[in-house]
């Protein structure tokens, strides 16, 4: 119960001759200690409702609440908004500016107007909880690896305290072990500091091994909402809308398929190796 | 936030002006300017009047769009309209305190307005019928006799034609930054001009960093097309004058030869 939206919709340049409707209607409720993905193809309005989470954007149409306070409504806080609902944007590295890592940390919280000592702490613990040692704290942040770039801009937001990170295609451009890094970094907040985490994404693969919830967006609508393991049921239904699933849930179901009797609903490798492995052994004995 | 400006105000459409070569375009906005400077007479306004509506009317852009073009120079124009109104000595017509009004100035004021006017809708007329690349393309082909003397015509061109490309993703990008550093609590809109300045080193650092990386990026890839400037390079299309480009140089002269010739 922390972040809800009523009916919202999103029209850009409204009026004018490039007018674009990018979300209509959604309705949609992001609770606390959540590990949600957003998936839909490109132009389905993923980064448009992530914009308008923290007040980037202002919808055109309907209410948000967060904490059961319309955002819209005079007198309300953009800025504790921003601080509580953190947004990582896509390469969000291409954002760093300041002198040193523990300066362009600083900015933020240093926006929010905190003692000089809080805004310290902050940096620092978020830069230790995103796997930055205290030797890179005053070198260039252009000076760093792009993994090491990413987890600084990373750490940014979360020194600001959010208690909803959200994030637009997170993994990016990077190497396989950069993103693993990345996605344990998230759980690891999600799971000690209680942090609500939406991430939009492309690849199923990852979702199907994170996510506990997915949003399928389509052409500015929610089309989809649920658990990753029942989503992927509509395997027809995803490829219509320019969408895959995990490659292993797609071996399942081809077995499937050709009338082996499994239960296909398996996202991880581990998941399916054993069930593939019990329903040979279930030959076995008959 | 800033994706509203507009650069480059090409105005699509399907016209006869649209079609013509760039090259009479440039020539025809450069005889017409320098046109506007050869009378002093309400009938050669009325002439360089008839010939812009004609044209624009040919172009098939709108006058409220045309008249966009002028927004940019409002103060310009109140400001020497206003010079010119109070500060032309002759015959008076009216007086309070230090304002003094003259038919002198009046007519001096009306003139140099219009001639402003008619300098800015005309070249303006040429961007909105004209793609930059379009531009470059043919101001390359006019200035290329300039070769001669060593000057570097094609890289300017190309310089040119790249910049203008690069105008585009550059707002693209400065939104994106704009956007990513409000996320963290930046604020670009309150204090007073030194405070705002500073509020913008987190875009301008962003986006002087991105924009040189995209620089190394494309001269990288120029390279490994083998790119070497101008020299023995082709074009896709190459510019080549039709018949309507002749007759449109042509109508052109003509305006000229008459004011030159009839109007004082």
């Amino acid at each position: 119960m922390s972040l809800i939206l009523q009916n919202v919709s999103f029209t850009y340049d409204r009026g004018g001759s490039n007018e674009k409707q990018a979300l209509t209607n959604i309705d949609l409720e992001i609770g606390s200690q959540e590990f949600t993905a957003i998936v839909g193809h490109t132009g389905s309005g993923k980064s448009t409702l992530m914009q308008l989470l923290n007040g980037l954007e202002k919808a055109t149409e309907g209410k948000i609440y967060f904490h059961g306070r319309d955002i819209y409504e005079k007198g309300f806080s953009m800025k504790e908004l921003r601080s509580k609902v953190g947004l990582v944007f896509q390469y969000p590295e291409h954002q760093l500016f300041e002198s040193t890592v523990l300066k362009d940390v600083a900015f933020g919280p240093r926006n929010m107007g905190w003692e000089n000592l809080q805004i310290e702490l902050n940096a620092f613990q978020a830069l230790k909880e995103v796997g930055i040692g205290e030797e890179l704290f005053d070198s260039s942040p252009l000076a760093l690896s792009g993994g090491q770039k990413r987890r600084v801009a990373l750490a940014g937001v979360l020194a600001m305290q959010p208690e909803i990170l959200v994030l637009d295609e997170p993994m990016a451009g990077l190497d396989p072990a950069g993103r693993q890094d990345i996605f344990q970094m998230l759980s690891r907040l999600h799971q000690e500091r209680n942090i609500s985490i939406l991430f939009a994404s492309h690849s199923m693969d990852d979702v199907a091994e994170y996510a506990k919830r997915m949003i399928v967006m389509h052409e500015g609508k929610i089309v989809l909402d649920g658990p990753p393991r029942k989503i992927f049921r509509y395997e027809k239904e995803l490829k219509q809308i320019g969408l895959d699933i995990p490659s292993v849930t797609k071996v399942m179901h081809r077995l499937r398929d050709r009338g082996i009797e499994i239960d296909d609903s398996c996202l991880t490798v581990q998941e399916s190796a054993a069930e593939i492995v019990q329903w040979y052994r279930k030959g076995a004995i008959e | 936030m800033i994706r509203d400006i507009t650069i480059g105000q090409y105005y699509s459409t399907d016209s006869l002006i649209h079609h013509l070569d760039p090259r009479v375009k440039i020539a025809g906005t450069f005889l017409y300017i320098i046109s506007l400077f050869t009378f002093h007479s309400l009938s050669g306004y009325l002439f360089a009047i008839a010939f812009f509506c004609g044209v624009a009317a040919l172009s098939q852009v709108p006058f409220s769009y045309l008249a966009r073009g002028l927004r940019p120079v409002i103060f310009m124009l109140v400001f020497t309209a206003a010079l010119n109104l109070f500060w032309t000595p002759g015959e008076s017509f009216f007086s309070w305190g230090i304002i003094e009004l003259t038919w002198e100035g009046v007519e001096k004021t009306v003139f140099i307005s219009l001639r402003l006017i008619l300098l800015v809708l005309g070249s303006s007329l040429m961007t909105f019928t004209t793609t930059p690349n379009q531009l470059t393309d043919g101001l390359e082909r006019l200035l290329s006799p300039l070769k001669a003397i060593r000057l570097p015509i094609h890289e300017i061109a190309m310089m040119m034609s790249i910049a203008l490309r690069f105008i585009p993703i550059l707002i693209e990008e400065t939104d994106k930054i704009m956007k990513a550093q409000a996320a963290r609590g930046a604020d670009f809109e309150t204090g007073n001009l030194i405070q705002r300045i500073k509020n913008m080193l987190p875009i301008f650092i962003p986006l002087f960093v991105s924009a040189i990386r995209r620089a190394g990026e494309l001269a990288l890839a120029m390279d490994a097309r083998c790119y070497h400037g101008g020299k023995g390079r082709t074009k896709m299309y190459p510019l080549q004058y039709r018949l309507t480009d002749l007759l449109a140089y042509a109508v052109c002269f003509f305006y000229v030869g008459i004011l030159i010739i009839f109007v004082p």
